[in-house]
């Protein structure tokens, strides 16, 4: 057994009873990326002095016995996205534009997990400024599936989950503003959640669409989850979407009883697209949830079809503002000119890759005079819609289930020549960030030797009943334990 | 039909801050075109009595307190800048 097949829960203990230091921890962290990530292709940069040094204080608290018993991610090691800001080291979102860029602050979400003594090994790979569904749009480098090597990990939170899914770290933060946590999760068979709109602070994620990221964990287990998002849930001051609601205690959800709960499974979710192999997977996952106690029954989100370009018109549209202080003034790589107009088309033309700048151009066409109701405005209303859709079922479900991708991981290369058809990845995902909800991924077997994740989506808030009845099958099965061999 | 001319495409680039060869504009006037074309499925819904959605949640304007607190120092807000001269930010002429 490797150090990082255990639990979150189960190396906190073994830190306390010495059978570990947090220095073999950090160790083993940079062991394993030295041997995998040539392959994988997970990391960006790593933090490797400054964490050795780190851990070395921690072991020093924990043998004088200042370690708070109760602080479970106490030392232990943890990836961050290279789209939240770590002080003093490098982030980059995956971008030549930021490829100079050092962080003078930290997120709220690393802040919180810095404050829980965890130790940043590194900034993972990412598509760039999380504009994609496999990693390829990073500028950097490639990211790898670590359960087969010629196919995409998912995006845009893609080196987040194949850095768990490899065993380099045992968790990471992640990104989704239309699926970046969930699919790449579900592409490397473990746990992503996204929490629901404002139950995280978004303060030093670098913006991609502010309406719809939200930060979440990726971990192996959904224990493992739970004890992050206590860690990283909560209000911010300094983001004013974040929801001043208190944080309940996730942990004491994972009851693994789930009897009498109602589930509704969105026929939409199991028609034409999805593979067989992914639908035969969660039509097993269904039956066992009935087998544990819950009532399946077929529901309808009538305007799901409609989810996916109102997505794109809103994403972009709202990434077209947000990346708009990329301009090489004040902080980023410049491209000077004579003058300052062709400082900015050249510098935000060189440092931009070709996704995101079809992503600012279709967005700021959908925002210009003329075009705004037409296009703006109508995605809007069709929010509305889809928000609605969701309530209307939460009013008699508990939960709502269904595939978190249409597809197995698909080949590297397979989908870059067609955006409409990359964008079709996010099909099953990006309508619970229109609607805020929060909806995790769990493995729930494997179709054709790849990953299949199940998606659970809960009530505004209610990440309490996501997590019981992710636990519960999770436990009810093995697909947790499933690894990747490399 | 096509939408999208490539007029267009240049106009769009311009208030963007980008710019593209001939090439380039010819191949976003056809990929444009067709995610406009996707998202034309969205006038399928009659919408005219739909309130449009900004923000999911119920969260009004939030206030605080105006009260003086510290900010970043000069130096650590200068730390990345590309080009700086007496304590600011240096760019490029702007007039002619």
């Amino acid at each position: 057994m490797e150090l990082f097949d255990h639990t979150l829960s189960d190396l906190h203990e073994l830190l306390h009873k010495q059978e570990v230091t947090v220095t073999d921890l950090v160790k083993e962290s940079f062991k394993r990326i030295k041997e995998v990530d040539d392959k994988v292709g997970a990391f960006l940069l790593l933090n490797e002095e400054n964490a050795m040094a780190q851990a070395k204080k921690l072991d020093e608290q924990l043998s004088e016995g200042k370690a708070d018993p109760s602080e479970i991610l106490f030392g232990l090691p943890v990836g961050i996205k290279d789209n939240m800001m770590t002080l003093g080291m490098k982030t980059t979102a995956a971008s030549q534009i930021l490829d100079n860029f050092e962080p003078v602050y930290n997120a709220t979400a690393v802040e919180k997990l810095i404050d829980a003594n965890t130790i940043t090994v590194g900034k993972l790979n990412m598509d760039e400024f999380a504009m994609g569904s496999s990693n390829e749009n990073s500028s950097y480098k490639l990211c790898r599936n670590p359960w087969d090597l010629s196919r995409v990990p998912g995006g845009s939170s893609g080196g987040s989950a194949a850095a768990v899914a490899s065993g380099q770290v045992p968790f990471t933060l992640g990104s989704d503003t239309g699926g970046s946590i969930r699919e790449p999760a579900a592409f490397c068979g473990v746990v992503g959640l996204k929490p629901t709109y404002g139950r995280v602070s978004r303060y030093g994620l670098i913006a991609f669409a502010s309406s719809l990221d939200q930060i979440g964990p990726i971990t192996r287990t959904v224990e493992d989850n739970a004890y992050v998002m206590q860690k990283i849930a909560g209000h911010d001051h300094r983001d004013s979407t974040s929801v001043d609601k208190p944080v309940p205690d996730y942990l004491k959800a994972l009851t693994g009883d789930i009897k009498g709960m109602k589930i509704g499974v969105p026929k939409e979710f199991l028609a034409a697209g999805v593979e067989d192999g992914v639908k035969a997977r969660i039509k097993e996952a269904l039956a066992k949830l009935e087998e544990l106690g819950a009532t399946c029954e077929e529901v309808s989100l009538p305007h799901s079809k409609y989810a996916l370009p109102a997505y794109y018109i809103l994403s972009s549209s709202e990434a077209s503002a947000n990346l708009a202080r990329f301009d090489g003034i004040r902080y980023g790589v410049r491209k000077e000119e004579n003058e300052l107009l062709q400082t900015y088309k050249k510098t935000r033309s060189e440092g931009f890759g070709d996704e995101v700048k079809r992503r600012i151009m279709l967005g700021t066409f959908a925002l210009s005079s003329g075009y705004y109701d037409a296009y703006y405005t109508k995605a809007q209303k069709v929010r509305t819609l889809v928000k609605e859709d969701f309530e209307d079922l939460f009013l008699q479900y508990d939960v709502l289930i269904g595939p978190t991708t249409p597809t197995v991981p698909f080949k590297i290369g397979e989908n870059v020549e067609d955006p409409l058809t990359m964008y079709v990845n996010d099909i099953l995902t990006n309508l619970m960030n229109l609607a805020g909800v929060p909806a995790i991924s769990v493995p729930c077997g494997q179709a054709d030797g790849l990953p299949v994740g199940l998606q659970i989506i809960g009530k505004h808030f209610d990440e309490e009943t996501v997590y019981k009845v992710a636990h519960a099958f999770e436990q009810a099965t093995d697909h947790h334990k499933m690894k990747p061999e490399l | 039909m096509e939408r999208i001319t490539k007029n267009q495409v240049k106009h769009v680039a311009h208030l963007a801050r980008l710019e593209f060869t001939e090439e380039e504009i010819e191949k976003f006037a056809f990929e444009l075109d067709e995610i406009i074309n996707f998202a034309e499925q969205l006038n399928e819904l009659e919408t005219d009595n739909v309130e449009p959605t900004s923000h999911v949640l119920d969260v009004q304007n939030v206030l605080r307190e105006d009260e003086v607190k510290p900010s970043l120092p000069r130096e650590e807000t200068l730390r990345n800048a590309p080009d700086q001269k007496d304590g600011q930010f240096k760019v490029p002429s702007v007039l002619e």
